[in-house]
């Protein structure tokens, strides 16, 4: 039996990236976004790849399918008639936020909105309390009068969030209950499902998310699987999530919200395996666009997670301008970098890059289509990184003046610098700004980048990765080839997961190994239970974690357990794993403190999908180069002479030496002098400091 | 050149922030970890502050600018070795009481002293009284820990650990701040170093005098842009028996502003006198928000803010006055300042809001009147709560929202399993935000009990009692602060009282006033605010003029589910 072919699609803001691949073969095609009917534009990219291909749309086995439209539905706030159901004295728990400000100085701040008006968030008499316990019980008729109350209003869509329901569900089970008999036509999101967490913010604004896009998501995931029958496409469909995994089609119906940033998560994933291939433990994976970039830390071929994201940060993306949402998250860091960041210059004569951005209308000043500040593109083109006449594959003529012109108004004339020192500077800032939040990143993750090897995917990243890798002293990068589509390949190279958690605290000092082995069976029944119902045949494995902290401290790290580990739980192992963990991230334990556990993981999944390792490419010689340019050495603080090379001429284990770039299509890779790139059999570019590989 | 140093002080902005991220998920106390009352800095060798972290609390802004000088002084630069971290809580040399531990690390690079890291947090506990008004002199407020060496040469010093853990309520959530304030300088100079490294520096001064030259020019630039004039403010408060009054007058020079407060009122007998850095900080925190919001806080960015207030003031309260609860008179000096500067720069400055935080410290042990339960225990509850905003020139005020502190609240879930109090009641206090073309920010209401088999004390730190937050330019008050037992007992607005077994206390927390008159504003809004009860329908009408016919229509609207 050969195997099937499978389909990956990706909805981003701009385009719908459609990659349809077996084994080594793979087709692929960008097609605009529609946002009226999301569907019409996987359809058309369906058709053209099959056509590139030659399938039948019955050949294809499995559709893997990332969306950005949770994401704007959030943004924009385009959700249903939603209503919040929360304890009474607590109606304003999602407006309320943490009661301060994101920015400090601006006595001209706008808070965000909340997701729900006052008047749409109603309350019930009802209270369990820190320990669980009932403190007042739930009135089943209360309930009603509401449930009734709400019909009469008219909503679509119901949260309900009460306080300590992550230690006690019963209140939010009941309000389910009743409303499936008085309101059977709208859908309903319980925080004790969606998030159970403690801190109410979090939890209650992430039900509210949940249930403000569950109509239109799970309208547009039906619609999506009828048309997708109607083209002959009756494989099973299903979803990428936040985290990095895969879920069916009926569970991200049911948890939209899960959904949120699951096109970045499917280029950490392609980063992923991109590492795998290469057999490498510790990858930074860098994706630069037009408007953000984003950061991701990749160790042992598995992106890290977190447990809170912001979506629809408002303010510059200044972090609190957003929503908090408490879903397994691909742990990244995105900020406003890109080629179409703005620069200007500020009261301290300091330049400022992003977050705003020129958009593609009118673009940078160099598109030559009315943009008049300089960009992050602009400075590229001074520097020498684009030809000016192949950008784009050539459908878009850069124009050299207009881009000298902006950069020298807005940031040469106020600094007294000149045209190219101006470029330089502006590609310094923005250089500067993502290794920060690379630098941030890894210290909160109690990482050491200097041992990192970067991938560098999106159409600036490869501009940018070298001098990017020198301020992080990381001293290898590697440029994959369908970096353009990286994410929607990433969907296919995702494997099936589901992590469960529990929250339940224990004290080292009142450590129950039955307690805990039993507690451990429940998760991974239940974590393995949903990854069989996606795959019946797949081996399964089992990952188990544990949240630790001093007693008395409010924030967690996470502690890896081994399945022994887990199987015999002993309290002097667990101590040890965790003053390891803890020394590693804060640098000293604290003496004579008691340890507690708060949460309990299992994440189960099937084996990524087997990769195939790279071979090594013995050297062949030097690659041909197709001429010369002047190209600016940040490090260097001036311009060298560096030659040109075509990438698709590139043979396996053929060299490039700085000072040089390699063209494409989309993009060019930029070579500092005391750099050697090499091309790996995978059409990987390899890119190493030195003398050699 | 200028590039690079371009890059060097953006990077050691990040490199303050990380210290700041690491005292967070390390620290053990409530006000820290989830409030965010704390700071961080780095600082050249000569104590000169170079970046700080922007946290919740601008009260400790110009206070950690001054306190590493102190540390010089008292330990001594020839007894500074690598491995040392020093600390304090003396309010006149830290950051203005004995709940907040400043801890300072020198910082050596290949063998050579470069300069310093700070750190400060609010702790729950130090002792004492416990955190409230009733002190008659610092020395009952608590556990002083002068200028000393926590860690020399890598060694803590148990004997300070001892002596701490001897004099506290909750010892080992204190040492372990102390150890997370440690740990949070530790990062920073793991990251300078790295900086060192890359940058191929050897000393600080090259960057050090690129920062503070650019910062002094550009702050010295905007306080010429303003006109030459001054200005007198005063405000009256509620103290905690008398009223006080704080009066300032601002003066725009050519190359610096002064703001002086003369003729507010002398020391108070209890706990809310205010040493003279937390004065300089709000005052120079508001002059800052005004004229030069976005220029980072350094010592040459603070500096052309000249602030002064005459010794033996409540705004210069000299040792050993009792200063536990500064924050809620430092906290109103914005209002104050803003009082005086709304005449130089008309249209820019906000109305006044509820200014101080609305904290309260809650003290549980086992019920006295009857036999307490056996799972009834001892615990320290702090929580901070803040009241709403005063409206802007062209913006409402901000709902329950902190002006000027920026520290968050506590979610009452964590509050909830930090010791056995009950949240009841934490929501928006609807017609408490002052009526205006731009209507004040909204405060809120709160209850708070125990749970069974407990009592307790609360320390209560509200002011705004007797003085609501005064409308600008014909916006009316906001909503005065009020607080009392669910069974009707009158409480004080500060001190420390006693809450029966059962009992709980009923709070309604002061909102800020509104800008200017009512007949002007957008009877959109009018209605909007109604449809989400910010305003009750007798606001609406008596206030607004709003016509029974519409309040009857957005009621209509309201019920079915409609929003704006």
């Amino acid at each position: 039996m050969t195997k099937p072919w499978r389909l990956g699609v990706d909805i981003g803001g701009t385009f719908t990236d459609v990659v349809l691949e077996r084994g080594e073969t793979r087709a692929s095609v960008k097609v605009l976004t529609t946002y009226g009917a999301p569907e019409d534009a996987i359809l058309q990219g369906i058709r053209t790849v099959c056509a590139q291909a030659g399938v039948a749309p019955g050949e294809i086995g499995q559709v893997i399918h990332g969306t950005t439209l949770a994401t704007n539905a959030l943004i924009e706030r385009r959700g249903a008639k939603t209503a919040l159901i929360t304890t009474q004295g607590f109606r304003d728990v999602i407006e309320m936020r943490t009661e301060s400000r994101f920015e400090q100085y601006d006595l001209n701040l706008k808070l965000p909105e909340p997701l729900l008006p006052r008047q749409r968030r109603y309350t019930l008499p009802e209270r369990i309390g820190a320990r669980g316990e009932v403190l007042i019980p739930l009135d089943r008729g209360a309930v009603a009068a509401l449930a009734d109350e709400l019909a009469g209003a008219g909503y679509d869509s119901v949260a309900v969030g009460f306080l300590h329901s992550y230690l006690n569900e019963t209140h939010e089970r009941m309000v389910a209950e009743v409303l499936a008999e008085r309101l059977p036509g709208a859908m309903v999101s319980l925080s004790c499902e969606v998030s159970p967490q403690m801190r109410e913010y979090e939890r209650f604004n992430t039900v509210v998310a949940n249930a403000y896009i569950k109509p239109l998501m799970k309208s547009y995931l039906t619609r999506l699987k009828g048309r997708l029958g109607g083209e002959g496409l009756d494989c099973p469909v299903f979803l990428m999530h936040s985290g990095g995994g895969i879920i069916s089609l009926e569970n991200a119906a049911e948890f939209p919200v899960r959904l949120v940033e699951s096109g970045p998560a499917g280029g950490a994933v392609f980063a992923a395996d991109i590492a795998a291939r290469h057999g490498l433990d510790k990858v930074l994976s860098f994706d630069m666009g037009g408007t953000t970039a984003k950061i991701c830390l990749i160790k042992d071929q598995t992106p890290r997670t977190a447990r809170v994201f912001e979506v629809a940060r408002s303010y510059r993306f200044k972090k609190g301008s957003g929503m908090p949402i408490s879903i397994p998250v691909i742990d990244m860091v995105e900020i406003g970098a890109g080629g179409g960041s703005l620069a200007h210059v500020d009261a301290m004569n300091q330049i400022r890059v992003g977050p705003e951005s020129a958009g593609s209308e009118p673009g940078p000043a160099s598109y030559g289509r009315g943009g008049d500040r300089p960009a992050v593109t602009d400075a590229d083109l001074l520097l020498g990184r684009l030809d000016p006449q192949n950008f784009a594959g050539g459908s878009i003529a850069l124009h050299p003046d207009r881009a000298a012109a902006a950069l020298q108004s807005t940031l040469g004339d106020r600094l007294d610098m000149g045209t190219e020192t101006a470029a330089f500077g502006l590609s310094e800032v923005v250089d500067e700004n993502m290794a920060n939040a690379a630098r941030v990143h890894a210290v909160e993750n109690g990482e050491d980048l200097s041992q990192y090897t970067m991938i560098a995917f999106g159409g600036a990243a490869p501009l940018h990765a070298a001098r990017l890798c020198q301020k992080l002293g990381i001293s290898r990068f590697l440029v994959p080839p369908g970096a353009g589509v990286g994410s929607a390949i990433g969907f296919l190279r995702a494997p099936f997961s589901f992590e469960a958690t529990r929250s339940v605290y224990m004290r080292l000092g009142d450590f129950d190994a039955a307690v805990i082995r039993a507690l451990f069976a429940e998760l991974a029944g239940e974590a393995t239970g949903f990854v069989r119902s996606c795959d019946a045949t797949a081996p399964i494995g089992a990952e188990y974690k544990v949240y630790m902290r001093y007693t008395g401290q409010g924030w967690e790290i996470p502690v890896p357990l081994t399945a022994e580990e887990a199987a015999h739980p002993d309290a002097a192992v667990f101590q040890t794993r965790f003053e390891a963990e803890y020394e590693k991230l804060f640098a000293r334990t604290v003496q004579g403190l008691d340890i507690e556990i708060t949460v309990w993981a299992v994440n189960a999944a099937t084996p990524s999908p087997e990769t195939v390792p790279v071979p090594q490419s013995d050297e062949t010689g030097a690659a041909v180069a197709t001429g010369t340019r002047s190209l600016f050495d940040p490090a260097l603080g001036k311009p060298l002479a560096a030659s040109v090379t075509d990438r698709t001429t590139l043979a396996a284990g053929q060299t490039v030496t700085g000072p040089a770039v390699i063209t494409e299509d989309e993009t060019s890779v930029i070579l500092p002098a005391g750099m050697t790139a090499r091309a790996r059999a995978d059409g990987c570019i390899d890119i190493r400091t030195g003398e050699d590989t | 050149m200028s590039v690079s140093y371009q890059v060097m002080w953006n990077r050691l902005i990040s490199v303050v922030e990380e210290q700041a991220q690491a005292l967070v998920r390390t620290a053990f106390s409530t006000s820290v970890r989830e409030a965010g009352d704390l700071s961080a800095g780095v600082y050249d060798d000569q104590g000169q502050m170079l970046a700080q972290a922007v946290t919740g609390t601008p009260g400790h802004v110009n206070a950690m600018a001054d306190a590493v000088g102190h540390f010089i002084r008292r330990i001594g630069r020839e007894n500074m070795y690598p491995g040392d971290v020093y600390i304090t809580n003396d309010p006149w040399e830290g950051t203005g009481h004995l709940h907040d531990i400043t801890v300072v690390t020198p910082s050596f690079y290949r063998d050579s002293f470069v300069g310093f890291f700070a750190c400060t947090a609010h702790i729950v506990d130090i002792g004492g009284r416990g955190f409230g008004a009733d002190a008659n002199s610092v020395y009952e407020e608590g556990l002083y820990i002068p200028i000393m060496k926590f860690a020399d040469r890598g060694e803590v010093d148990q004997t300070l650990i001892r002596i701490v853990r001897g004099n506290v309520r909750e010892p080992d959530q204190l040492v372990g701040d102390i150890y997370a304030l440690a740990t949070c300088n530790e990062i920073g100079h793991r990251r300078l170093t790295n900086m060192m490294d890359e940058f191929a520096l050897t000393d600080l001064s090259g960057i050090a005098a690129y920062i503070l030259e650019n910062s002094r020019r550009a702050t010295i630039e905007r306080i010429a842009a303003l006109p030459r004039e001054t200005a007198s403010g005063r405000m009256e408060i509620d103290g905690y028996d008398t009223p006080i009054t704080l009066a300032v007058k601002l003066a725009v020079q050519d190359d610096h502003m002064t703001c002086d407060f003369t003729g507010t009122s002398g020391v108070d007998k209890k706990g809310i006198n205010v040493p003279h850095v937390y004065t300089k900080a709000y005052a120079c925190y508001a002059l800052k928000c005004a004229i030069a919001p976005e220029i980072p806080n350094n010592a040459a960015s603070l500096a052309p803010f000249v602030i002064s207030a005459p010794e033996g003031s409540i705004l210069n309260a000299p040792h050993p006055a009792p200063v536990a609860l500064r924050h809620v008179i430092g906290h109103l000096i914005p209002d104050t300042v803003y009082d005086a500067l709304d005449q130089i720069l008309p249209g820019r400055i906000p109305a006044e809001g509820a200014g101080s935080l609305c904290n309260f410290q809650v003290s549980l042990r086992p019920r006295t009147d009857a036999p307490a339960p056996p799972d009834a225990v001892r615990s320290e509850v702090l929580m901070f709560n803040s009241g709403g905003s005063g409206a802007r020139s062209t913006l409402d005020g901000m709902n329950a929202t902190a002006f000027p502190s920026g520290v968050m609240t506590m979610p009452a879930e964590a509050t909830e399993h930090a010791g056995p109090v009950i949240i009841w009641r934490k929501e928006l206090r609807p017609d408490s935000g002052g009526a205006g073309r731009y209507r004040g920010g909204l405060g809120q209401y709160m209850e708070v009990g125990a749970r069974e088999g407990q009592e307790f004390d609360i320390s209560l730190m509200f002011d705004r009692v007797d003085h609501p937050a005064r409308g600008r330019h014909g916006g009316h008050p906001g909503g005065p602060t009020n607080v009392s037992l669910d069974d009707q007992t009158a409480m004080r607005g500060k001190g420390k009282q006693f809450v029966p077994h059962g009992r709980k206390v009923m709070m309604a927390f002061p909102g800020g006033a509104g800008y200017g008159a009512p007949s002007d504003r957008d009877p959109a809004e009018v209605k909007r605010d109604l449809a989400r009860g910010y305003i009750t329908p007798e606001t609406a009408a008596r206030d607004y003029g709003l016509s029974a016919q519409d309040i009857a229509a957005v009621a209509e609207a309201v019920r079915k589910g409609e929003a704006e």
